[in-house]
């Protein structure tokens, strides 16, 4: 076990090369801070489907499609696909892989997936598994209306520390070829719930889940406080990352102004009537494909560690009363090995 | 340090921003307010015609309840919902918004198992637990009168 290290981390000794990364949103993400950093914003909703569902596995298929082709790789040179959604039994991601006919790891990490996948790949490409490897997760915001909460119609109000899932998909291929930027490290979350059940404030249930395993990260690896030059959590929110910051100086990990969160980030809370700030898989992996790879491909960020969020609960454990299992899982990427 | 759930409990407690209350009591009770005016209108205005006051109650329930329906499709009621809150829930629009919402959203599931019983997803429990009180009033007042 010589590529890990302490309680839940590795360190990868030949680490893998971000090759290509898309990201493609949806028109409110469009209308967003972030919207000259996404790849494609579709006008559409629906992507030209018939149903939500049809419509976020369009969203995932062009994503990577589009991730490949900047790689400058055919699909065929995929070795694996790691996808997460949202969707019951990740149909979001089964149908929009379907027809790149590549061997396909379906993930379930909720909001998390883009750093599950990212790690798992990474490990995948390192372990000398595979050449090249798409990481990928994806949201809708109608989709996941449908699976977690109302219908669209219904005349109801949105509590002030809900969030607003981003329809959007973020696409990364990880390759034992490139010049970077590389990923480095990967820190695996574990479940963490402090007994959270309100499905209106899902950053409240998921930041001790973050705090923990940046604090895992820094401890495993012994890397200085100031290592990175940001890090960004995935979709805790304007309160839920308030919170982290908060977990994590109560540890003696204080941060300021690099510590970060994607769903604060992606929407313009105030004028887009986003609440909280925007969350699903599609946050973390959009801001990150689109927005951060672009800042540290032009050099003004040369570390970063993206910490994606997940809230592990389904309908029925909520309606049972269970509460809500928070996990988050950390990827560092670096422009130089 | 490890935290309690207690601990945590109380930090979460001081990082979420409230409702205004005020404010959305006050958008409930004018736009509550005025769906009751304008049905109060449609009334007099029937019952002024010639219809009986049975009738005219049930009509009046009728062109609410279609026009709630026509909103909801036009996705007009959803955005007044946001506006009001319990304005535009409790009355009967809010009712009708309520089974009209779930219909639209599962059409893709089909007739029957999409809008059939996807239907009642958020008004079922209101019929149900509204006929069930009214049976328990009913066998009380049969005793008690």
């Amino acid at each position: 076990m010589t590529k890990h290290f302490g309680t839940a981390s590795v360190r990868f000794s030949n680490p893998p090369s971000i090759i290509g990364a898309a990201a493609i949103v949806g028109p409110k993400e469009g209308e967003g801070p972030l919207a000259s950093y996404f790849d494609k914003i579709s006008a559409d909703i629906l992507f030209n489907k018939d149903t939500w569902e049809q419509a976020e596995s369009e969203l995932m298929r062009q994503t990577i499609e589009l991730a490949v082709q900047k790689a400058g790789l055919s699909a065929e040179e995929i070795n694996y696909i790691l996808a997460g959604d949202l969707l019951n039994q990740n149909s979001g991601s089964v149908y929009g892989a379907r027809s790149f006919g590549r061997p396909f790891f379906g993930l379930f990490g909720a909001c998390s997936a883009i750093g599950m996948a990212m790690g798992l790949g990474a490990m995948i490409v390192d372990g000398g598994f595979a050449d090249n490897v798409v990481a990928n997760a994806s949201s809708h915001f109608c989709g996941a209306e449908k699976t977690f909460r109302f219908p669209l119609e219904l005349g109801t109000q949105r509590a002030p520390t809900a969030s607003w899932t981003v329809t959007g998909d973020g696409a990364v291929v990880l390759s034992s070829n490139g010049n970077g930027p590389f990923v480095t490290s990967a820190t695996t979350g574990a479940i963490v719930d402090l007994g959270q059940k309100d499905v209106n404030n899902m950053g409240a249930a998921m930041a001790p889940a973050a705090a923990e395993v940046i604090k895992n990260h820094f401890n495993d690896l012994y890397l200085p406080h100031d290592y990175y030059d940001v890090i960004a959590t995935g979709d805790l929110g304007l309160y839920g990352s308030k919170l982290a910051e908060q977990l994590l100086q109560d540890s003696g990990f204080d941060f300021g102004e690099r510590l970060v969160d994607c769903g604060a980030l992606i929407f313009d809370n105030e004028n887009q009537d986003t609440h909280a700030g925007g969350s699903g898989c599609g946050c973390s992996a959009t801001v990150f494909a689109g927005y951060f790879m672009k800042k540290i491909r032009d050099g003004e960020i040369k570390k970063m560690l993206l910490v994606p969020t997940g809230a592990l609960h389904s309908v029925v454990t909520i309606q049972q009363g269970e509460t809500i299992p928070g996990i988050a899982h950390a990827v560092a990427i670096e422009r130089k090995m | 340090m490890k935290i309690t759930e207690q601990q945590y409990e109380e930090m979460v407690k001081a990082s979420a921003p409230k409702s205004t209350v005020i404010i959305n009591c006050a958008k409930a009770f004018l736009v509550g307010g005025a769906i009751c005016a304008g049905a109060q209108l449609i009334y007099n205005q029937l019952h002024a015609m010639g219809f009986s006051r049975e009738d005219t109650g049930t009509l009046v329930a009728a062109i609410l309840i279609v026009s709630a329906i026509l909103l909801t499709a036009l996705r007009v009621y959803d955005r007044l919902g946001k506006f009001a809150g319990a304005g535009s829930i409790v009355p009967i629009t809010g009712f009708a918004n309520a089974i009209a919402a779930p219909a639209i959203e599962h059409k893709k599931e089909g007739l029957v198992l999409g809008i059939g019983a996807k239907m009642f997803l958020i008004a079922g429990p209101v019929i149900v637990y509204g006929t069930l009180t009214s049976v328990i009033v009913g066998l009380i007042y049969y005793f008690v009168r």
